[in-house]
């Protein structure tokens, strides 16, 4: 029983995110070193630091390891299909403009069988912030090649390595009209709390890529060493560029990871869009869509 | 729970199906659509995106059907009420979603204006070859209720239908058009908004404390609730317990699983409807169903001035299939005759159930066109001889 092999010590300060986790589905199934669990860490305080009104935050997520995030996040939460997560939250949001609703899902979630809605939703500027998790590798399913598998990176697909570029995901996001774009990694947990707090606070599509490692499928298989590794490596090969261009963002097998606040720019969302047009059009006969 | 008036245009007006099914949406209550454009069935969103500015709604084309099929099911969980509509290969594309809807029990209306397939076949050109699929299309085992008007005033109201049955059980509910349907231009008679009655959404209102997102009422039909109430639900299309936690145990799926069917099948009783006419005494009885449920009636009509007795059996909700009925009559009648603008479809339906009592003769069509009535009058004929 974990109950008596804990040592509980009442005098410890209590974990300040518990109350944003589904603490009765713990423990999660997350492997040793993954990064996942990390960044929901930098969620949950995010959170925490956003005085929003947690009933009216709903989490949505896809398929996949990240896909799981939905699970544990004491929000209204909806765990969907392989690549769906956008156009629920896009549906959910319309239906409901009071919630603030959060996409958190995986590379090939996103952007591999998720890509045509990701670049609509940015380009529509649903008000959703979406958060995505990359770990360069399709990690549920055991370690397939994903759109951001780097070149040469092996993979169980791909066993004598990756030959397809990969997607710079705060370019593609950029390019299609995303009014946010951040990158981190799991290593940089001040600055992905950050981002992700602007982020939420943002009116429009707000996209925050963050690294993770996944040891057991991608780092094991690269001959990358365990999940601590990994992490040095973000610490050490990481460089800050806010600002930039984002088509300079673009990431290699082990070279150098650009991470920063990218884009933070305004623009009318689909629904404020919608709603001063049909002003415009109709006059009086129309009442603003407010859900 | 009566029709909101806002909306509803009460009155005698010349619509066609797809206009008379976008009708019914909105005098059903329906305030969230998404689509995507496929013929035949576009006019209906053509339709819901002119009307629903002005009424509070909220029209969105999304960027394909799948998109569309899940959208609705975000936007019953933000608490509207939802439909998407397509055609053939849409259909098809929504497969997977139909299975969600099914699995986390989201009222919402799919309409399908049924074309000739397969694949691209015959896009502006009516089918009824999505029947099966209706029922069978997403993987693993659901209930599923499908309805199938033959005109435009039974695609207004039975859209209101479809979303009263979607609430009522908390399914998705499948709307089988057909091009002729969908296309055809007749008088529709919408009624007042206070005589169109509604089935409220059945949100949950016990105490909090007791609160089970999944935990079904006496009629194995859970109550729902809203995001943003503060209920903080875990909703997953993975097999899930009473509370909405992923369950990956057999327990856990024969429990959940044989509850989505028994909602439909224990309740099947309430939900299948048909119509007849002179099924009593008859030698072959005609099953039909959309479409062909009129062009048989002149075949019918024929046999029966040459002294033929012949009954018409039509159904008016496809799935769940009368089978009671259709038990029943095969022990009194001769033979089964099923028109269908399709290769044997529903008529696999009619077979199992007669289970050999009586002759099963299918009156096939590849789509394209409904059946010349001489064809299904011939069958009824050598039918009748035995």
């Amino acid at each position: 029983m974990a109950e008596d092999l804990i040592d509980v010590d009442e005098s410890m300060p209590t974990n300040t995110v518990e109350e944003y986790l589904r603490m009765d589905r713990m423990p999660h199934i997350w492997c040793p070193g993954c990064g996942i669990g990390t960044t929901v860490n930098c969620f949950a305080h995010a959170l925490e630091q956003s005085n929003l009104d947690l009933q009216k935050v709903a989490i949505v997520s896809g398929i996949g390891c990240t896909g799981r995030v939905a699970g544990y996040i004491n929000l209204d939460s909806f765990h969907t299909t392989h690549g769906r997560a956008i156009p629920f939250a896009t549906g959910l949001k319309l239906a409901n403009p009071e919630l603030k609703v959060v996409v958190y899902s995986g590379d090939g979630d996103l952007t591999a069988i998720g890509g045509n809605h990701f670049i609509h939703a940015a380009r529509r500027n649903v008000d959703m912030t979406v958060i995505l998790i990359n770990n360069f590798i399709y990690g549920m399913t055991g370690g397939q090649v994903a759109p951001t598998t780097p070149l040469t990176a092996t993979a169980s697909t791909t066993p004598h390595g990756n030959f397809e570029d990969s997607f710079n995901l705060p370019y593609l996001a950029e390019s299609c009209g995303a009014v946010y774009v951040a990158r981190w990694t799991a290593y940089h947990v001040r600055h992905t709390t950050k981002a992700i707090k602007e982020a939420l606070a943002k009116k429009g599509f707000s996209f925050v890529e963050i690294l993770a490692p996944c040891p057991t499928l991608f780092s094991r298989r690269n001959k990358l060493g365990d999940g601590l590794d990994q992490m040095k490596y973000f610490k050490e090969h990481s460089e800050i560029k806010n600002d930039i261009d984002t088509k300079t963002a673009s990431l290699s097998f082990q070279g150098k990871i650009t991470v920063g606040k990218f884009v933070d720019k305004e623009r009318p969302t689909y629904l404020d869009a919608m709603n001063e047009y049909y002003g415009k059009k109709f006059g009086d006969k129309f009442k603003p869509y407010n859900g | 729970m009566k029709a909101d008036p806002k909306g509803v245009l009460t009155g005698a007006i010349f619509l066609d199906g797809d206009h008379a099914c976008a009708e019914g949406a909105i005098a059903a209550g329906c305030r969230f659509v998404a689509g995507y454009p496929i013929t035949p069935s576009t006019e209906v969103v053509e339709r819901i995106a002119d009307r629903f500015p002005l009424i509070g709604g909220m029209f969105i084309q999304m960027e394909d059907e799948i998109a569309s099929s899940i959208a609705i099911q975000g936007a019953v969980w933000g608490g509207k009420k939802a439909m998407t509509v397509t055609s053939g290969p849409g259909f098809s594309l929504m497969m997977e979603h139909i299975g969600l809807a099914a699995m986390t029990e989201v009222p919402c209306v799919f309409v399908d204006v049924q074309r000739g397939g397969p694949s691209t076949g015959l896009p502006t050109l009516p089918g009824q070859g999505d029947m099966m699929q209706a029922r069978w299309g997403s993987h693993g085992d659901y209930g599923i209720i499908a309805l199938c008007p033959n005109s435009p005033q039974e695609c207004f109201d039975f859209t209101i239908k479809a979303f009263n049955l979607s609430e009522q059980y908390r399914v998705p509910v499948l709307l089988m058009m057909d091009e002729c349907v969908g296309h055809m231009t007749e008088r529709v008679i919408i009624p007042p908004a206070d005589q169109i009655d509604l089935y409220p959404r059945r949100y949950y209102d016990g105490p909090r404390e007791d609160f089970l997102l999944f935990k079904p009422d006496k009629d194995l039909v859970p109550p729902i609730v809203k995001a943003g109430d503060g209920y903080k639900v875990h909703v997953t299309g993975l097999t899930h317990d009473e509370k909405g936690y992923p369950a990956m145990t057999v327990s856990a799926q024969e429990k959940l699983v044989h509850r989505l069917i028994d909602k439909i099948k224990l309740n099947a009783d309430k939900i299948v409807e048909y119509k007849e006419d002179q099924v009593e005494g008859a030698d072959v009885v005609v099953v039909s169903y959309g479409i062909t449920s009129r062009v048989a009636i002149p075949a019918i009509e024929q046999a029966r001035l040459e002294g033929m007795k012949v009954g018409h059996l039509r159904l008016i909700v496809a799935w769940p299939f009368p089978e009671k009925r259709i038990k029943e009559l095969a022990a009194k009648v001769k033979a089964f005759v099923v028109p269908e603008i399709n290769y044997g479809q529903m008529v696999h339906e009619v077979e199992r159930h007669v289970a050999g009592k009586a002759r099963v003769e299918l009156v096939g069509h590849g789509g394209g066109a409904v059946h010349n009535p001489k064809d299904i009058y011939n069958v009824i004929k050598n039918s009748v001889k035995g």
